[in-house]
This record gives structure tokens, sequence and C-alpha cells, in this order.
């Protein structure tokens, strides 16, 4: 295979990260809006622990957003 | 219509100082914007200190008390101590994520160079803070204590990683996310271009010209939690360590 078009394929590949980061984020902001209606009063105390946890599942979406940049244009 | 041409360092003039390029570039000068930007709003907000405040006292107030309220909640009042450096970190990252959104201007914390300087000032008081306060016992971090014995060899590499791994995603969250979102923004701007162009299809072009308009709506969203985010984790990293009892 041509290098070039390993590199390509390389950095589709990476795109997959994108597919836990979706079902991470979701799930995240699905059992946080089951919680919050279930009960109100606590949801305004739980918001900060919702970003924590929306930051952690997105890293792991963007290692892969990095994976990509650094095969196409580092490599 | 390279969409990584925006991130391009440009030197404003040639600086070698001992063999180390020191020069002026775009991305100091919209540091240098951010900061005289931040340290113009407060001052200007609160030079009349009046006990019934005016309104640009009141958005000065409204945005002290927004850090203040993270870092009370999440360090508690001893960990007050943290609040110049989380305000100072905040402040930063929220306007240069900001003023990155204007067309043509530069976004500074969009390279690692910038956010990982950042990570590692913030992880750097989170290790010196943590020997200062506990000595060696800065360890038991590692350990937390009240489990079975061979949990213990599972549980400290993971902790250690863990650690490791701190400064590592705080820098790439930002800089990632900053990066990812201008790319995208020049990414459909380009399709808007090319459909435009395209003859009897160009009626199509309103499609990702709406689309953009969008995402400078989610880019601006973006903008503020990542700052949000970025001094939250430092706060919650520093409070790991300032708490009595370390490990628990």
């Amino acid at each position: 295979m041509e290098p070039a078009a390993a590199k390509l394929i390389g950095a589709g590949l990476a795109c997959i990260a994108l597919a836990g980061a979706g079902v991470g984020i979701g799930t995240i902001f699905g059992a946080y809006l089951q919680g919050a209606l279930r009960n109100p009063s606590a949801a305004a105390g739980q918001f900060t622990n919702l970003l924590i946890g929306f930051a952690l599942a997105e890293f792991t979406g963007l290692l892969g957003f990095v994976m990509g940049m650094l095969l196409l244009f580092v490599f | 219509m390279d969409p990584l041409h925006q991130f391009n360092i440009e030197r404003y003039g040639e600086f070698h100082l001992f063999g180390v390029d020191l020069s002026f570039t775009n991305s100091s000068f919209f540091a240098l914007l951010a900061v005289a930007l931040v340290v113009g709003f407060l001052g200007f907000g609160s030079r009349k200190r009046a006990l019934v405040p005016g309104r640009m006292q009141s958005l000065t107030e409204l945005f002290y008390e927004f850090v203040a309220q993270m870092v009370r909640s999440t360090m508690g009042q001893e960990g007050f101590k943290f609040f110049p450096l989380i305000f100072s970190i905040f402040a930063f990252v929220l306007t240069s994520n900001l003023l990155g959104m204007f067309p043509y201007f530069f976004t500074v914390t969009s390279h690692i160079a910038v956010t990982g300087a950042l990570s590692l000032m913030v992880i750097s008081v989170v290790v010196i803070y943590g020997f200062l306060k506990h000595g060696f016992k800065f360890f038991k971090l590692f350990a937390p204590s009240g489990l079975p014995l061979a949990l213990y060899f599972v549980i400290v590499p993971i902790e250690i990683i863990s650690f490791l791994a701190r400064p590592f995603s705080l820098a790439i969250r930002l800089f990632a996310n900053m990066m990812a979102g201008h790319a995208l923004m020049k990414v459909f701007a380009s399709f808007v271009i090319m459909l435009g162009s395209a003859g009897a299809f160009s009626v199509l072009a309103i499609l990702p010209f709406l689309t953009n308009t969008a995402v400078v709506g989610l880019e601006f969203l973006i903008a503020f939690l990542q700052a949000y985010v970025f001094a939250l984790l430092s706060c919650i990293y520093l409070s790991d360590v300032s708490a009595e009892h370390i490990g628990h």
C-alpha cells in the first residue's frame, strides 16, 4: 500500500474515537436529565459534576482527533 | 483553503537572545491583548468602589462571584488562598477563547504550547503545595486507605497513571477543543464557497451557511465551557491535595 494512502486510512480510523465520545456524552447528559426530572431540587447541585463528567468523556474523543491530526500533518 | 492556516504563527519582527527565538508574534500579541482586556475590564469596573454597584461594577462583581462560588464549592473556604490563581487562569483562558471568535483574530489557546504551559503551572502548584503541606504523606494520594490488601496492587498503578495523565488531559482538552472548533468553522465556510461556485447547484450553498451559523453559536458555548472546565478541574486537582487528610 502507498504510505500516503495508509496515512489517510489511519486518520479516518482515528475518527472511530468519536463514537465512544458520543456514547459517553449522551449517557452523561441523559442520566443527568433523568435524575433532574425525578428530583429537580437536587439538579442544580450536580451541575458541576455533570460538566466534569462531560469533560472527561469528551477527552477520549479529542484524543482521537489529535491522533488524526498527528497522522495527517506530522508524519 | 487550508483550514489549519489560521493557526500559523507569524513573527512581527526578529528578536533572538542567546540563540533563543524570542520574536514578538501574533500569538504573543493576542495573549497580551487578552491580559489587557481583563485588567482593563476589572480596573474600569471597580474604579468607583461604590457600596451600591453601578452597571459596570455589577458585571465585575458577577464575574468575581462566579469564580469565587466555583472555588468555594470545590475547595471550601480553606482553599480560598488559591482563588487568585484560579481567577487569573479562568479570566485569561475565557478572554483568549472569546477573542479567537472574532474573524481574522488569532486564538491563543489553540496551541498546545500555551495550554501545556498553563496546565504545567497548575500541576506544579498541586505537587509543590502537596509536598509542602503533607511531606511524604503526599504519596498517600496514590494509595487510598481502607481497601483490601490485594486491591492495592491494582489501585496504586491506576492512581499513578491517572495522576500523570492529568497535565496532558488538561492541556489537550483545551487545545483540541479550540483547534477542532475553529477548523470546523473554516471547513464549513469553504463548503459555502465551493457550492456557491458550482453553477446550477449554487442555491444549495445556503445549507452549509446555515450550519456554519449554528456552529458559531456552538463555538461560543464551547469557548465558555472549556474555560470553565479548565478552571474547575484545576480546583479539583488542588482540592485533592489541600484536604486535611490526604488519600480518602
